[in-house]
């Protein structure tokens, strides 16, 4: 048996999350709470949302149960990975300051317990890629998100039930997960596929109750891969927009667009590769130490281009060009490739159901769909 | 990760050494570090910027206006608008603020070394082009000639009139003011800046051009500037976006492609030129 490879069966998955704890990791895996499946601490494979389908819409996600023996039946919840290496809030150093008026700064510890997590997409795994790009290869490494990343351990899902707004075939980010992960489960209805893909990952897997595994079922995990990209509808009309973009800042879409459009950030924050936030100061009320920490932001808040007098994207339609326009345009300037790895989530989690693959359509003049049978 | 990089974020303790009433709003912040290793090894170019951060209140962005030679004494002119800086200006020497720095890139002293330069200032934000007047000014054997032209609107707006009479007195310096209201106590141009540009002595083969102010004025320069023949590639300037980390992670001060924390402050115009009269960028 070729080492690398091997078959768990359902009833053994458990054995994976004992594994990984027996290792000294805080496993986080995916789980249904408050009608979304979210990632959080997972001990037991009871608490992963067996048998659990999603729909998506524009604008829509709703969970269904059904008789399904899988564990990973459906595509994806409003976050995964983002929360965990860059954190929605968190302090960055403390001030300290006596009755004689010295400071003293602190740099806070970030937290960088040893964590694995059960369950990444490729979407986000492409997602983490981009972010290891923007926070640590380059001139000032971020140390909060490095310890955290650092210590990282990724359990990766082969996507095979996209939902409706996925579209990570188009940007060739999916549905296979292909780089970045530890281990990789392939779901079939008795069980898993699994692949090591690093050092670490060998190392786990050695541990754990597999069967050799079968032509058949490498030859089905092929099979689910290309059905799984074949069903996607959506599709962005191009990998790279750049030079469309910024060739149409002054299309009409802009302004058709922030009709609908409320400005409430939520494909922001959604979104596993929006990096922008902004900095609060917390004092005591003691007056002897303040807090400085960092917390999301969105460039479509007023704040965001504020200087002085001046709100530099004072509309809607002036903040969703500058959206559209970083991700899938200028994002390949400074990383080499697009900031969007065809999640959807930005298009589920919209309340009034903006589709990034139609506006980018309309604006850069292409269809964003394609027929499920091309 | 090293060290070093952990401190990218962390402030270190300085010194405010003295304290200048500039104008009713607008003082200047003479700093020293309080940790002597930290203060010897802190080295910036004219145009770099700091982020200054007031116990309890945050962090804003400040050029440096002193010289880079004085490694013992650290200058930022600071305008009065809002809750940090208003903060900033009831400070008193000998109490402490935050430093951390320096950041960005700065003009381009080297490249403009032989050359004749013009520097063009509009409003107030003459900060981060008095830093390349005083570098010119202690090393002026090595530059051409110094153009130096300052409009406001009002001329109640305009501050360090010794300095201006300081620099007006350099070799080979030709200083120029207007205002667009002038009132009994301006002997100077009233009207554009752009209307001086004629009295403005440059060859402009050679000549480099820096500036900063607000953008709309900045484009009126630039259009003017080339129209008398200098290249695109000769004109520099230095851009104001909202700063936050200063470190190209925020994403606040994103101009297209580029951070104006780290790419900037100052820009060659040719790197802008596609977005810099598009607004909303
Ligand atoms: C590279 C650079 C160099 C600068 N150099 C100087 C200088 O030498 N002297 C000077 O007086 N001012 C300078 N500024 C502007 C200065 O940073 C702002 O005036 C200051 O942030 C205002 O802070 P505040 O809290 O008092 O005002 P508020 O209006 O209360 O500002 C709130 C927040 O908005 C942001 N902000 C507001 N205005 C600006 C602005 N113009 N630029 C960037 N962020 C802003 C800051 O994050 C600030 O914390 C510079 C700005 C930049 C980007
Ligand atoms: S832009 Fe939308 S689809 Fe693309 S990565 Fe972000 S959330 Fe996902
Ligand atoms: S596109 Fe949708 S989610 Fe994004 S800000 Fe506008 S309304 Fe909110
Ligand atoms: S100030 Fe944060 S990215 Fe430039």
């Amino acid at each position: 048996m070729n080492q690398d490879v091997g078959f768990l069966a359902h009833n053994e998955l458990q054995s994976l999350l004992d594994v990984l704890q027996g290792a000294g990791y805080r496993c986080i895996g995916p789980m249904v709470r408050d009608g979304a499946i979210v990632f959080d601490e997972l001990s037991s494979v009871t608490a992963l949302p067996q048998g659990i389908r999603d729909r998506q819409r524009p604008g829509e996600y709703r969970l269904t149960e059904t008789d399904s023996p899988r564990y990973f039946a459906w595509a994806n919840g409003p976050q995964a990975l983002k929360p965990l290496v860059f954190a929605p809030q968190e302090s960055l150093w403390s001030c300290e300051r006596d009755a004689q008026g010295t400071m003293r700064f602190t740099i806070t510890q970030p937290d960088h317990r040893p964590t694995a997590v059960l369950g990444v997409r490729a979407c986000d795994l492409a997602a983490l890629y981009i972010h290891d790009q923007h926070f640590l290869q380059q001139a000032y490494p971020d140390p909060y998100y490095l310890a955290r990343r650092q210590q990282m351990l990724l359990v990766a899902v082969n996507c095979t039930h996209p939902a409706d707004t996925c579209f990570c075939a188009s940007t060739g980010d999916g549905p296979q997960a292909r780089y970045g992960y530890d281990l990789v489960l392939t779901e079939q209805d008795d069980g898993f596929v699994l692949e090591a893909h690093s050092d670490l990952g060998k190392q786990q897997m050695q541990a754990l109750p597999l069967q050799p595994v079968t032509q058949h079922q490498l030859q089905q995990v092929e099979a689910d891969m290309q059905q799984s990209a074949r069903v996607q509808q959506r599709r962005l009309p191009s990998r790279n927009l750049n030079q469309a973009l910024f060739a149409n800042l002054h299309h009409p879409r802009w302004a058709e667009v922030a009709e609908r459009c409320l400005s409430c950030g939520n494909c922001t924050s959604v979104c596993p590769t929006c990096f922008c936030h902004t900095s609060t100061e917390t004092p005591a009320i003691s007056g002897e130490l303040s807090i400085h920490q960092r917390e999301w932001d969105s460039c479509f808040t007023p704040g965001h281009s504020y200087i002085h007098g001046l709100t530099l994207r004072a509309d809607t339609a002036k903040r969703y060009r500058q959206w559209l326009t970083h991700k899938l345009g200028s994002w390949h300037d400074q990383y080499g490739r697009s900031g969007c790895v065809g999640c959807g989530r930005c298009v589920t989690w919209c309340p009034v159901g903006i589709d990034i693959t139609e506006e980018a359509a309309a604006i850069c003049g292409q269809p964003a769909e394609q027929g499920a049978s091309t | 990760m090293s060290a070093a990089s952990g401190e990218l974020y962390l402030p270190h303790e300085a010194e405010i050494v003295e304290r200048i009433q500039e104008s009713p709003s607008l003082i200047t912040l003479r700093l020293r570090f309080t940790d002597p290793a930290v203060q010897a090894r802190y080295q910036f170019e004219p145009g770099q910027f700091n982020m200054l951060y007031l116990y309890g209140v945050g962090e804003v962005a400040i050029s440096i206006v002193s010289d880079p030679r004085d490694a013992q004494i650290v200058d930022h002119t600071i305008r009065i608008v809002g809750r940090v800086t208003q903060g900033m200006a009831r400070l008193r020497t000998g109490d402490r603020i935050g430093l951390r720095g320096p950041y960005g890139r700065g003009w381009p002293m080297q490249a403009a070394e032989r050359h004749d330069v013009v520097v063009v200032t509009g409003g107030l934000g003459c900060a981060p082009v008095v830093s390349v007047i005083n570098y010119i000014a202690q090393r002026r054997e090595r530059f051409g000639h110094l153009n130096i032209v300052q409009g406001v609107k009002h001329s109640d707006d305009f501050i360090w009139r010794e300095r201006f009479d300081q620099w007006r007195e350099l070799p080979d310096t030709t200083v120029l003011l207007a205002a667009d209201q002038g009132s009994a106590l301006w002997p100077w141009h009233i009207g554009r800046v752009t209307d001086l540009f004629d009295h403005l002595v440059f060859d402009p083969q050679q000549a480099m051009v820096m500036m900063c102010g607000p953008e709309g004025m900045m484009h009126v320069v630039i259009k003017h500037m080339q129209e008398a023949g200098i290249a695109p590639s000769h004109l520099w300037l230095s851009m104001e976006r909202n700063m936050q980390c200063a470190l190209g992670h925020c994403g606040h001060c994103q101009y297209g492609s580029r951070f104006v924390c780290k790419d900037g402050p100052v820009f060659c115009y040719e790197q802008v030129a596609s977005l810099f009269d598009v607004k909303g960028f």
